[in-house]
């Protein structure tokens, strides 16, 4: 059997074809896998955990492929990315059809708040917060700003598309933030895991950066 | 700071070329599809519109290849439109590796594509393109046309915005058929409105000639992103020169 360098986890939902094809440009000697199968991400050395749709879909599709076993062994034991729903998928509950979680972590998934929506101009915000809006790294007490910033500017723009935002429980776990109009959490990490709600695979440079960063990360 | 303005080049692909043409009519050619997408990449486009404007079935394969070559290369959001009948169109665009799906005359001859498409690959791919255009003899000032603009459906375009969204669509781009290849600006009266009424973003098209139409776009129409072909296909601006005038003129944009 052929081993498996990256797993990009395919529960049924979205185009994974972005992820992948990220992936490949910038890990050009790895085998990437696009794979529904636990057995292929229990065996990965490294998982991509993505995710496109509304989160109730997307929680019975991965049930119904039989991956969520093998996405919570791997989310805690291997270098694992979740992005856009594969972040949201790991908080317990969310207001999207009030669907229960993965509760990797303690928190919920919100809706952006339609009485919220207005910027400084007193211009109406737009719900899907979609485009390029700025990630602000953070850095705990402890240390410099985490591995997978690494070579990526404070503040640098990542493309984003989505109604929902995380709010952790734990707020050790924060590692970048965007305003629409609030403050939000747009990065955690935690060990091996890193899950971001923008898209790396369609941000241009800072975001193939941080996908090379995630090919290269051992974490400690 | 918040989120950016963004700024689209788009570009209208007929047998594996990109053209321009003038109010939808006489077609110029502009370039290899691939070259011209890497290099607004290189500019600093924010994301990039396909338009398969023939969109017969013998070149429906042409714009898949297209699609399926420009997402290895180029890695900023990348929608595909034209022709697009049925759900199945949208998934064999989405594996190509297109982003988000835009439909245009499917949506008014058959509603349910949207929102079928909407439920099962999500709004955040799915664009209804409204090509308007401003008439007299209804109650109305916009009506929507389908057919690369040839057919008037009777539907106002306000209120067709509103019930495309209801169905799940994510995003609108709204043309002006009567600005389309003309240089002289977006209707800007007419995104603003729509923009008004819905709560999801909206791309302003038709009528680029200079880059204060840009600026006029977001500012006056209330778009949340302003798309463009002729401008950047025959090198009159670059996309960088584009975000730069918006920049000075207040607009946040992405550097």
């Amino acid at each position: 059997m052929s081993t498996i360098d990256i797993a990009v986890v395919d529960y049924g939902m979205g185009n994974l074809r972005s992820v992948s094809k990220a992936l490949e440009h910038v890990a050009t000697t790895k085998n990437v896998v696009v794979t529904s199968k636990p057995e292929d991400v229990a065996k990965a050395s490294r998982v991509v955990f993505p995710g496109q749709g509304a989160m109730p879909d997307c929680i019975r599709e991965l049930d119904a492929r039989g991956l969520r076993g093998a996405v919570l062994e791997a989310a805690q034991n291997k270098p694992f990315l979740g992005i856009c729903i594969g972040l949201q998928m790991l908080f317990e509950q969310s207001e999207e059809g009030n669907a229960a979680g993965l509760g990797l972590f303690k928190g919920g998934v919100k809706r952006f708040a339609h009485a919220d929506m207005v910027d400084s101009q007193g211009e109406k915000l737009k719900v899907p917060h979609m485009g390029w809006n700025q990630v602000y790294q953070c850095q705990h007490a402890e240390a410099k700003a985490h591995a997978l910033w690494q070579g990526i500017e404070d503040g640098a723009r990542f493309y984003y598309v989505h109604s929902y935002y995380v709010q952790p429980a734990d707020e050790s776990i924060i590692e970048g933030y965007s305003d629409y109009p609030k403050r939000f959490t747009c990065a955690i990490a935690k060990d091996n895991l890193f899950a971001v709600q923008f898209h790396p695979e369609k941000s241009a440079n800072a975001g193939l950066q941080l996908l090379s960063n995630f090919v290269n990360w051992s974490p400690s | 700071m918040g989120l950016a303005k963004r700024i689209i080049p788009c570009l209208d692909v007929t047998n594996g070329r990109v053209v321009k043409g003038v109010n939808f009519l006489e077609l110029r050619d502009a370039g290899d599809p691939v070259e011209i997408a890497r290099r607004y990449d290189e500019q600093g486009a924010d994301e990039l519109t396909f338009l398969d404007i023939t969109a017969s079935s013998d070149n429906r394969g042409l714009i898949l290849h297209i699609i399926e070559e420009v997402a290895s290369q180029v890695f900023i959001p990348l929608t595909v439109g034209g022709g697009v009948r049925e759900v199945e169109d949208v998934r064999r665009l989405l594996n190509a590796g297109a982003d988000k799906v835009s439909i245009n005359t499917t949506a008014v001859l058959n509603p349910k594509v949207v929102q079928d498409a909407a439920a099962k690959f999500g709004s955040q791919c799915i664009v209804v393109a409204i090509d308007a255009k401003k008439v007299d003899n209804q109650p109305f000032e916009w009506e929507v046309f389908t057919h690369g603009g040839r057919k008037a459906t009777g539907l106002d375009a306000v209120k067709w915005a509103e019930y495309m969204v209801s169905l799940g669509a994510g995003e609108l781009l709204v043309t002006s058929m009567d600005r389309d290849g003309t240089k002289i600006g977006f209707n800007n009266p007419l995104n603003k409105a729509i923009s008004n009424a819905v709560e999801v973003p909206i791309i302003a098209s038709g009528g680029v000639g200079n880059l204060q139409h840009l600026v006029d776009g977001v500012k006056e129409g209330g778009a949340d992103a302003v798309l463009a072909a002729s401008i950047f296909h025959y090198g009159e601006y670059t996309v960088k020169q584009a975000k730069d005038y918006m920049a000075q003129h207040g607009i946040e944009i992405r550097r």
